[in-house]
């Protein structure tokens, strides 16, 4: 008896043993996930969260194409340059798309609502991108990295990084300011789980604008960056950028820093690739002359449906063979407007190489936006080589989308000095006509300084950059966004095209974020 | 449901749990004592053995005994129509003893949290249904036993697969992001809601022929003592188990039974899809068409056969109760190559120690499944499926199977397009190896020097892995040359995939538990315990290969090892003052490795009162009442599952090999912060639970009926986050309210009883309204509410939301306009908010997926040697999204613009919609009333009686289930727990017949 109640006690005491230490089995740990410290601990782990935030551009997600960051629509259309695209070419003579995908149809009728899930999700992934940036900036100042341990030419290296960081940073910055006005504003100052005010437009322009003079010392020269980093001709450009429209950002007008910083960017050492038709293919890494900033792509490792993915698919479809296209087959989504091939000389391709259409069982007037074979098709983007080999993958693009490149800098110089900045109207002309000739193959399209219009350049414009994210803010540029002044079939949801309220010349922001932020008021008209 | 208790007297019922005191003698001593029936009379004929001895005798005509045993032993009362009884001597001499009689004693000792009650005791709301009125037929999942049987248990089987799972509900759900599965204990071990991998679901594994009763804990006073995970309720399996002292019983049970699809999706006949085509397509559609008149459907559907054994060997050896069964399932899907085949081995085993202070209860349940898994995608396309094409091309390529074929593509298939439904299944090899151990050993350790106490310690583990190979070969058209290899410029084909994953669940438990009776019918029962639960699941990482071995993506880890543990320290206290007023309260506080170091720990009190109005002095008399109870509980508990592990802090993550970043020259894997939320803690549950017991006519008429209100604060709600804020724009807060109302009524009826003819009718009613009632940080009436669950067509388009004001899972629809002949017109909605376009603020909040109403009934009319019975369920009030009109009924899906031709539901001909657009998808025309009534189950049982030189009882069973659906919905099946039916796998009919042999 006595031996039981021993025994009753031993098992009493060290079940309490057991119980007390058992408490921190509550403390568990992910096997595969790593906290900030070990991550920053080592130049290596800097880089590659640094590659998270150039990667946020490319891909959806970590975890392959399927995998999303954002949440709240489908991971296949999350990533960035497909929304980027879908909000600023398919509201415009450029571009329609058949599908049925929710809200898609709202772009082109100009209808969409502050729930639009496609301009929800470009907000939060532009928001996603700077939120990464802001953590990497972060967690890259001079102080935490001497205090990691990183010296010499590795502390210079996250230097420079955290350079580029707050230059895409920026960009996320221009994308919220041209396409949503009013965003929300958060840098690395605040801390995760800080509600972000909200910034007026005027002012981020001013923020954007200092920022990318802040940064332009710790960037690196003009092509001496690793190819697909930003550097200080990269900066260049999207401050011409941002200065081409400070009427429309800020209601102030700086054509001549458009131009200059447009004739920076030119005489950084950039040149044309000879070929047009070279410029959106498997191989267009070659073009390190033109281009000055790419988003990379590439069919085995960095897959996603979107990017360059989805402009080399969607786009196929009808009689068009789509091996020629590197791919298993078409989507059957993505045509243009008549607009857009009635501003070329002829639809073949024959006398300005930059018309790529297909119109082989394709009709030009568009009856039917969700019938594929109403409008012609678009070629330009194929996931082949220039010597007409696949790329890597039949199911995801090579191609690398350039965000900026040498012709809009041509066309930004021209378009600000004829608005009355400081430049020279014959170079501008020479600019123009370098371009033609590469299209032309000979000098038989050159123009004179004569013809060089503000209508002639917002044509050229979409000759020369159409599907490559452009047109919305241009269109906005000129007024003819949402007047009545330039129509094109389906503008407005009305077959002969009709102008809506001007409001629409920005987007609503999400709904969601109003809801869940209650320092933002919703753009007017929404 | 609740089981008719016997008519029992107020003598008599004091009884059942006292033995009269007498002083007794030291030593042997002569023991004597009558033992009774609930009525007060003496049954003859019992046996009396004095456990550990060879000593025993039988009680006499007057139903009195005598025997002599020593003062600490146990007698143990046992006779065939009567249930067993176990009674310690305790010193005295006089032991008198109540029997119950086997049929009505069932429903009277209910399995509660942490031990086994009186049902006259319960304070709270418990329903347990015993395995006599299990469902029968062919049930190869457990949780399908109790189907319809249960006020307030809502059991939807995930469809016709093999092993498929069931969405089970308890009073509806309690959350909205986190699970609203209830907690299921399987002989004292808490599962995990998450699946096996490889294995349909949690009790898939578990041979139903080896439970003996399912215990719901409804209400938070008998669920709180599971506070942690007890919100969605607590549903208690326990095992059959052996008796003591008592002669092996074998028992075989068979069952053979054959399935069959009753209703196919109505598409396109082969002649009426020609002449659509024809009559809508440009040429070069009608040039697609073929000549063949293929029933898709019937390709891919057979007949299915299964067959379900168990041999079971029970009995007590000395003091050790045993039970050891094996069973073996062999069944077919009616999805064509479906296949699986599951070995299970059931042992209990119930020593004793140390004059039965110790007694150990150790339970075992194994099972090998080894499963063929039919590619579901065939049921969709097979919908889809050109008609007029055949089956087989008479060609080689693509095994033999018809295909769209595109010779300008790299694999000559047309790329998009869906592949023939007959080579999805025959071509894709998904097998699985399926291994699962459920082991659990209580031990119950009567002190001795304080027999009122004893000691629990309840060890137990679930373990299961599951290895499993995709095989598919090269030249079938599904995966043909899908992979081009850079390295050799040359397209592979094919599948070669493995997946593995284990799981290593562990529970400890200890407790303690006092337990006094006084004079009167007064008594007190205590339990305090602790318990720590481990939940490690390892999932394994295989490359993906072609089935030449080429590698088309690594895994970026080789496993990944998710593991959570919860800890908890609980009490509970049941009072008991003259069997009239019971009082039950109990506390629980739960730590969650789910949650920050100061949000873990959360506290779960409960209470109840009763009052036995029975025994009170006005009621003792009475004929006509026979039973009638209110009790009154209050109890909060707690919910945390269902959600991620580790969200409480950043962690960053390394991304796949498909996931890298090209910087310059190298590609660089990225690592990215997840999303997290330190905040997160504990979503709580409140149920507040009025019911009544009644029993009138000697419990002929019996039942219960029970209101409840359930309120959940701090929802676990996925919501926005504002934007820049957070490294996820979408996270798990708790943020939120939510109620669920209703009533429970259960009435049984024993309308003819005589020596003949039994007939027992079974019915219940539930009422339960649903309504969330906050769900923004700041309440925002202009907050339309979460939307989830996207559709299939037209990527992106969600049709579900949950709205405040409104009941979870509203469909957030269009209005569709229709004609005055009440066709709809395509693609014309209302403009709800007159702003002049159709854009997603024209959305609105149109019905619902849950139903208002949900009825049981069960019949059983015993005529001598038969029974006959039948099983009948109705829902009223729920919706179902057509996913399959939406998606197929369109002309668009059957031209389809990428150039090949679809067949589609024939909804297409009566909406006449062109599929064009975005927001017809949406559209409140696809959303339909599911109301229905279906009786699940209707059996005949004939008792052969003795056989084979009267060693054996036979009995013979023939049964159908599914045997018809009353609804107005118009899709194949109503029931879709979703509330989005697509690509439904239909449930089929199914005609058992069985036989039941004991010897």
């Amino acid at each position: 008896m006595k031996n039981r109640i021993s025994f009753l006690l031993l098992i009493a005491l060290l079940s309490s043993l057991v119980f007390v230490s058992c408490n921190k089995d509550l403390n568990r740990l992910p096997t595969n996930g790593s906290t900030a410290e070990s991550v920053y601990s080592t130049p290596e782990g800097y880089k590659l969260a640094f590659a998270k935030v150039y990667g946020s551009f490319a891909l959806t997600g970590n975890n392959g194409p399927g995998s999303g960051d954002i949440q709240g629509i489908d991971p296949g259309t999350s990533d960035f340059f497909r929304l980027f695209w879908y909000a600023q070419e398919l509201p415009t003579d450029e571009a329609v798309i058949s599908w049925g995908d929710a809200g898609i149809q709202d772009f082109h009728f100009m209808n969409w609502s502050s729930s639009n899930p496609f301009t929800q999700g470009l907000y939060y992934r532009s928001m996603y991108q700077i939120t990464l940036a802001n953590d990497f900036i972060r967690q890259s100042s001079d102080d935490k990295v001497a205090a990691r341990g990183i010296t010499g030419s590795d502390a210079d290296n996250i230097k420079t990084y955290r350079a580029e960081a707050r230059f895409l940073r920026a960009y996320q910055y221009w994308v919220l300011m041209d396409l949503f006005g009013n965003p929300p504003f958060v840098t690395d100052q605040s801390q995760i789980g800080d509600i972000p005010k909200q910034i007026k437009r005027k002012d981020l322009f001013n923020y954007v604008v200092s920022e990318l003079k802040a940064i332009e010392p710790d960037l690196k020269a003009p092509k001496t960056n690793e190819y697909g980093r930003a550097d200080q001709a990269a900066d260049w450009a999207l401050l011409s950028r941002v200065y081409l429209n400070a009427k429309v950002y800020a209601d102030t007008t700086a054509y001549d820093a458009a131009a200059s910083y447009a004739k920076k960017v030119i005489d950084a050492g950039y040149s044309l690739t000879s070929n047009y038709n070279w410029l959106f293919l498997a191989d267009n890494n070659l073009n390190i002359n033109e281009f000055i900033l790419t988003i990379n792509y590439d069919g085995l490792h960095t897959q996603g449906y979107g990017g360059t993915t989805f402009l080399t698919h969607a786009p196929v479809g009808g009689n068009m063979t789509p091996s020629k296209f590197g791919i298993n087959g078409g989507w059957a989504g993505a045509r243009t407007t008549k607009n857009l091939p009635n501003l070329f000389p002829d639809y073949t391709g024959n006398t300005d190489s930059r018309a790529d259409f297909f119109t082989d069982g394709q009709s030009l007037e568009i009856n039917d936006i969700t019938s594929f074979t109403d409008g012609f098709g678009v070629t330009k983007f194929r996931n082949v080589k220039r010597d007409g080999s696949n790329g890597s993958s039949l199911d995801f693009s090579d191609v690398d989308m350039p965000i900026f490149r040498l012709p809009e800098m041509y066309l930004n110089y021209a378009e600000a000095v004829l608005r009355g900045g400081n430049g020279d109207k014959n170079l501008a002309v020479q600019y123009i006509n370098n371009m033609r000739e590469r299209a032309y193959g000979n000098t038989s399209g050159d123009i004179t300084a004569s013809d060089l219009t503000l209508d002639f350049i917002l044509d050229e414009r979409a000759r020369e950059l159409y599907w490559e994210g452009f047109r919305r803010t241009d269109l906005v540029r000129y007024g003819e966004f949402t007047s009545s002044s330039y129509l094109w079939p389906w503008k407005g949801g009305v077959k002969s095209g009709t102008g809506v309220q001007s409001y629409r010349d920005i987007y609503p922001l999400p709904l969601t974020d109003i809801q869940a932020n209650p320092n933002l008021v919703q753009n007017p008209g929404y | 449901m609740r089981r008719s208790i016997a008519g029992i007297s107020r003598q008599v019922s004091v009884l059942i749990f006292f033995i009269i005191v007498a002083l007794g003698a030291n030593a042997q001593s002569v023991i004597t004592g009558t033992v009774s029936d609930s009525t007060g009379k003496g049954i003859p004929g019992v046996s009396v053995t004095v456990i550990g001895t060879n000593k025993g005798t039988a009680t006499d005509l007057n139903g009195k005994y005598s025997i002599s045993a020593e003062p600490t032993a146990t007698l143990m009362f046992t006779s065939t129509s009567y249930t067993p009884v176990e009674r310690a001597v305790n010193n005295q001499s006089v032991v008198n003893v109540t029997m119950a009689s086997a049929a009505q004693q069932l429903g009277e000792v209910v399995v509660i949290g942490y031990g086994t009650s009186q049902k006259k005791d319960l304070t709270g709301s418990v329903a347990q249904v015993n395995a006599k009125d299990f469902q029968t037929g062919q049930i190869t999942n457990p949780e399908q036993l109790i189907a319809g049987k249960v006020a307030g248990v809502s059991i939807i089987s995930g469809g016709g697969a093999p092993g498929a799972g069931s969405t089970i509900r308890i009073r509806g759900g309690a959350s909205l992001s986190a699970s609203n599965d209830p907690l299921i204990v399987v002989d004292g071990v808490p599962l995990d809601n998450g699946g096996i991998a490889g294995a349909a679901n949690q009790l898939s594994m578990i041979d139903p022929n080896d439970i003996e009763s399912f215990s719901i804990l409804k209400d938070a006073s008998a669920t709180a003592i599971y506070g942690s995970r007890a919100s969605n309720g607590v549903i208690l399996i326990t095992t059959k188990k052996g008796r003591l002292n008592s002669k092996p019983v074998f028992n075989f049970n068979t069952t053979f039974s054959l399935s069959k699809i009753i209703k196919e999706v109505s598409v396109l006949k082969g002649d009426q899809y020609r002449q659509f085509v024809k009559d809508n397509g440009s040429s070069s559609y009608i040039n697609l068409l073929g000549d063949a008149n293929t029933d898709w459907q019937n390709e891919i559907y057979h007949t299915a056969i299964t067959s379900t054994n168990n041999l079971s060997i029970s009995g007590g050896l000395k003091k050790m109760p045993y039970r050891v069964s094996v069973g073996y399932l062999n069944q077919q899907g009616i999805l064509k190559t479906d296949k699986l085949d599951r070995y299970s081995l059931g042992v209990n085993l119930n020593p004793r120690f140390f004059d039965d202070h110790l007694k150990v209860n150790i339970n075992l349940n194994n099972s090998i499944e080894e499963v063929r898994f039919a590619n579901q995608g065939a049921i969709g396309t097979a919908v889809a499926f050109n008609p007029t094409a055949p089956v087989y091309s008479g060609k080689s390529a693509y095994n033999g199977y018809w295909e769209w074929t595109d010779p300008s593509t790299a694999n000559g298939l047309v790329s998009l397009a869906p592949r023939n439904p007959v080579g999805l299944l025959m071509d894709r090899h998904d097998v699985a190896e399926v291994r699962r151990s459920i082991g659990s050993s209580l031990f119950d350790y009567k002190v001795h020097f304080l027999p009122d106490l004893h000691a629990f310690v309840n060890l137990a583990y679930d373990e299961s892995s599951s290895d499993g190979t995709i095989t598919i070969d090269s030249s079938a058209a599904q995966d043909y040359k899908r992979y081009l290899n850079s390295s050799d410029n040359t397209l592979h084909g094919g599948r070669y995939d493995k997946y593995k994953q284990k799981r290593d669940d562990k529970t400890l438990e200890a407790y303690l538990d006092y337990t006094k009776d006084f004079v009167g019918g007064s008594r007190i029962d205590v339990v305090a315990g602790y318990g720590y639960y481990d939940y490690l699941t390892t999932n394994y990482y295989y490359p993906d290969l072609t089935t030449d071995g080429t590698t088309v993506t690594t895994p970026t880890f080789d496993y990944d090892k998710p593991e959570y543990t919860l800890i908890s320290y609980y009490g509970r206290a049941n009072l008991s003052y003259k069997d009239r007023y019971l009082l039950t309260g109990s506390i629980r506080t739960d730590g969650s490795s789910r949650f920050a170091a100061n949000q873990r720990w959360g506290v779960f009190p409960a209470g109840a009162f009763a009052w036995n109005m029975k025994n009170e002095n006005f009621l003792q008399g009475s004929k006509t009442v026979s039973t009638l109870k209110i009790r009154l509980g209050y109890g909060l508990t707690g919910q945390q599952s269902g959600i991620g592990l580790y969200d409480y802090f950043p962690f960053y993550y390394y991304s796949d090999n498909t996931s890298e970043y090209q910087l310059g020259d190298s590609l660089y894997h990225m690592y990215a912060p997840s999303g997290f939320y330190p905040q997160r803690t504990w979503e709580k549950t409140a149920t507040y639970n009025a019911g009544v017991d009644y029993g009138f006519l000697d419990n002929r008429i019996n039942g219960s009926v029970d209101v409840y209100y359930k309120k959940t604060s701090d929802l676990l709600n996925n919501i926005a986050q504002p934007a820049g804020s957070n490294f996820s724009n979408q996270i798990v807060a708790n943020v939120g309210n939510m109620e669920n109302k209703g009533v429970e009524v259960s009435l049984n009826l024993q309308p003819v009883k005589n020596n003949k003819v039994v007939w027992d009718l079974n019915l219940n009613a539930t009422y339960n309204e649903n309504k969330i009632t906050n769900l923004t940080a700041v309440p925002n009436p202009n907050f339309p509410g979460n939307t989830y669950y996207g559709i299939s067509g037209g990527t992106g388009n969600t049709i579900l939301i949950n709205t405040v004001g409104l009941p979870v899972g509203s469909f957030y629809v269009y209005k569709q306009v229709y004609d005055e002949n009440g066709k709809p017109i395509d693609g014309l909605f209302a403009d709800l908010n007159r702003d002049g376009v159709i854009n997603q603020k024209d959305l609105y909040q149109y019905k619902n997926i849950n139903p208002d109403y949900l009825f049981g009934a069960s019949t059983n009319v015993k005529i001598d040697k038969f029974n006959v019975g039948f099983v009948m369920r109705a829902s009223v009030g729920n919706y179902v999204y057509n996913n399959t009109f939406s998606s197929s009924g369109t002309v668009r899906n059957i031209l389809n613009p990428i150039g090949y031709i679809n067949n589609g539901s024939t909804n297409v001909l009566e909406s006449g919609f062109s599929g064009s657009g975005d927001k017809f998808f949406l559209s409140d025309y696809y959303v339909q009333n599911a109301s229905f009534l279906r009786m699940d189950n209707a059996y005949i049982n004939y008792l052969v009686g003795k056989v084979l030189h009267n060693s054996a009882t036979l009995s013979l069973n023939a049964n159908v289930q599914n045997v018809f659906v009353i609804t107005k919905y118009k899709g194949l099946d109503p029931e879709i727990a979703s509330g989005v039916d697509n690509n439904f796998y239909p449930r089929p009919r199914i005609y058992s017949v069985g036989l039941n042999l004991r010897f």
